[in-house]
């Protein structure tokens, strides 16, 4: 810096209200961080291989899986049984750990690096950092939970064909409706995952502290498996976020059972609006003052 | 943005964890064009001063504006015009250095993006600009902190030590620049420990002493209260010493390696050398000398914690300066 006195940039320009970022400009800087660092592409890599090691076993097994799911019996008449099957394997662990793993670091890594004091001394209020890493997380979200219903149905179709599918009604539905269903379910499957990526927000702010926010985020699904797994608990078992993780299933029948479409809907939002506007609230009058 | 208001203007701010009361009913008066020095030891309440300056962290009590706004009140707005750090600056180690200004050129809006190349031309970060910030020794992330700071084009700049962990080179040129930014108009509030980079770049400066502040003024006004010091060199120092602590008018007289160091206005010291004659003293050398910041601090500071170590000879040279205190 031995050049400083002579190279310091021009600063006379007086200083005005300019233009101000929206939340759209930190949400793709949101999405540009996440891309930088290599604990997106665990999550990631984690929706790809599973599919992928389901394919593969059951090429080599050579005979369909012995499963509750109709879709397990189906996989080898066609490729769409599999990112169905996958989806129900998935939904009550795995999926919710990939977005528990972004949700729950979304804004405690900034607290333990100290960048959250860097970014808080801009131009852009709380509440539109806030509200970039919420859709940011939930970005993730869709994204692990599409791109393992992507990789599911590609090795699916590309090991089993193309072919029409039964549905949990014993109902056969063409090829193209039945990927129109598995987009579908896949969407009413993001309802209760949402709902974890808002918890997992809430516990990132809370907390300060990754890791414990991603196991916490993790713990809540477990605890709410364990319970409805205790006798005498059945009554809770419809207001139960993990209840709520096959609600698509509704999807696949035949006529369409919305009811637990829309039950989930509202019983999920129960779980999320309140975590939601909580982290918010701490966010917007947390104390920064680690780093 | 008021047109008149003041950058920086705080009123009986208090900030209290629990039991501890780190920020005790501070005001604060910093006017445009001042470089104005923050000054304190360890856990006086400096950089919790600053963080509630810049919106980080909310007081108990008592409020802070920016150019009269509130950032409480005004959120991101109160910071138009302002920019600075607390403690060390952080990025994001996994992005390059120019990607680290990219973003926050992003969250500044108002053309920041256009900047970067400026300002990394000018902490002279340019040849490293795509390299990950995570490889960044700690001088270059100070540098790039004040580049990230210059990216707003500020009218108020707070920099909280911003020399701390330079090498000397480092530290000289960081006085350079902010020498520099000061001459352009900046306002510059300077949190620092290095109490010669304060005695050369701050014209105005306050002294926190456990949450409090013991003194806010012009350094000169400052240094003039300390009064003159003396330091005298004798055939008998140990009876100069008696003589002289008996003196009346004679303060704070002590021996050390340099011989009797006092304080008094000239007219005692007339009266304490022909005390020393009458005595059989004679007087080897008498020379004056003015109290310095580091003096005039551990006076300040001491008198507010009387229970706190003796840290400093009543009277040192100009050269005794390389001493610092602790960052608060």
């Amino acid at each position: 810096m031995s050049s400083v006195a002579t190279s310091a940039p021009s600063l006379e320009a007086p200083v005005r209200a300019g233009h101000r970022p929206s939340v759209l400009s930190v949400y793709r800087w949101e999405l540009r961080k996440l891309v930088s660092q290599k604990r997106t592409y665990l999550g990631l890599g984690l929706a790809i291989l599973l599919p992928l090691i389901f394919v593969v076993s059951q090429l080599l097994r050579g005979h369909p899986p012995h499963a509750d799911s109709i879709f397990a019996s189906e996989i080898f008449q066609s490729g769409l049984a599999t990112p169905v099957l996958m989806l129900t394997f998935l939904a009550p662990f795995f999926l919710p750990l990939i977005a528990s793993l972004v949700a729950g670091d979304i804004v405690a890594a900034e607290d333990n690096n100290g960048t959250l004091k860097t970014i808080l001394t801009r131009s852009v209020d709380r509440g539109q950092i806030f509200a970039a890493k919420v859709l940011a997380a939930v970005t993730y979200g869709i994204a692990a939970v599409y791109v393992s219903a992507g990789v599911g149905t590609v090795a699916g179709v590309g090991s089993w064909g193309f072919h029409s599918v039964r549905t949990f009604s014993d109902t056969v539905v063409s090829a193209p409706k039945a990927l129109l269903f598995i987009f579908a379910a896949n969407a009413f499957f993001l309802v209760p995952l949402l709902a974890i990526v808002c918890i997992g927000v809430l516990l990132s702010t809370v907390a300060r502290n990754s890791a414990a926010a991603i196991v916490g985020t993790l713990g809540v699904t477990l605890v709410l498996a364990i319970v409805s797994q205790i006798p005498g608990l059945e009554g809770l078992h419809p207001y139960l976020l993990t209840t709520q993780y096959f609600a698509w299933q509704g999807l696949l029948r035949t006529p369409t059972d919305w009811s637990p479409i829309l039950h989930s809907l509202w019983v999920c939002a129960l779980y999320a609006v309140p975590a939601l506007i909580a982290a918010y609230l701490v966010f917007l009058r947390r104390d920064v003052a680690g780093g | 943005m008021a047109a008149d208001a003041p950058p920086v203007r705080a009123r009986g701010l208090v900030k209290r964890y629990k039991e501890v009361l780190a920020v005790d009913h501070i005001d604060l008066n910093v006017d445009a064009g001042d470089v104005y020095g923050f000054l304190g030891p360890n856990g006086a309440g400096k950089t919790t001063t600053l963080r509630m300056a810049l919106g980080l962290i909310m007081p108990t009590a008592g409020s802070v504006e920016l150019f009269g706004r509130d950032p409480m009140r005004a959120g991101a707005r109160a910071l138009e015009g302002v920019a600075g750090f607390v403690e060390a600056p952080r990025f994001y180690p996994y992005l390059t250095a120019r990607k680290n200004l990219e973003l926050l050129a992003a969250l500044d809006g108002d053309g920041a993006r256009g900047r970067i190349d400026e300002v990394l031309e000018t902490v002279e970060l340019t040849p490293r600009g795509g390299h990950r910030v995570g490889g960044f020794s700690h001088g270059m992330r100070q540098r790039l902190g004040i580049a990230a700071a210059l990216l707003r084009r500020p009218r108020l700049l707070i920099l909280d030590e911003p020399a701390t962990g330079l090498d000397p080179a480092g530290m000289r040129d960081m006085r350079l620049l902010i020498q520099r930014l000061a001459g352009e108009g900046i306002t510059i509030l300077l949190s620092s420990h290095q109490l010669p980079e304060v005695q050369e770049l701050c014209d105005r400066v306050a002294i926190v002493d456990s949450g409090r502040v013991v003194y806010e003024g012009a350094l000169a006004d400052l240094r003039r209260q300390g009064g003159a010091g003396y330091r005298l060199r004798s055939t008998d120092d140990a009876q100069a010493l008696r003589i002289a602590r008996e003196q009346p008018g004679v303060d704070g007289a002590l021996i050390d390696e340099q011989g009797l160091g006092f304080q008094a206005e000239e007219r005692h010291v007339g009266e304490l050398t022909l005390a020393l004659a009458g005595a059989g003293i004679g007087v080897l050398a008498l020379t004056p000398e003015l109290a310095t910041l580091e003096d005039l601090f551990f006076r300040l500071t001491d008198e507010a914690e009387p229970n706190r170590s003796d840290a400093s000879s009543p009277v040192s040279t100009d050269s005794d300066l390389g001493a610092t205190v602790g960052a608060g």
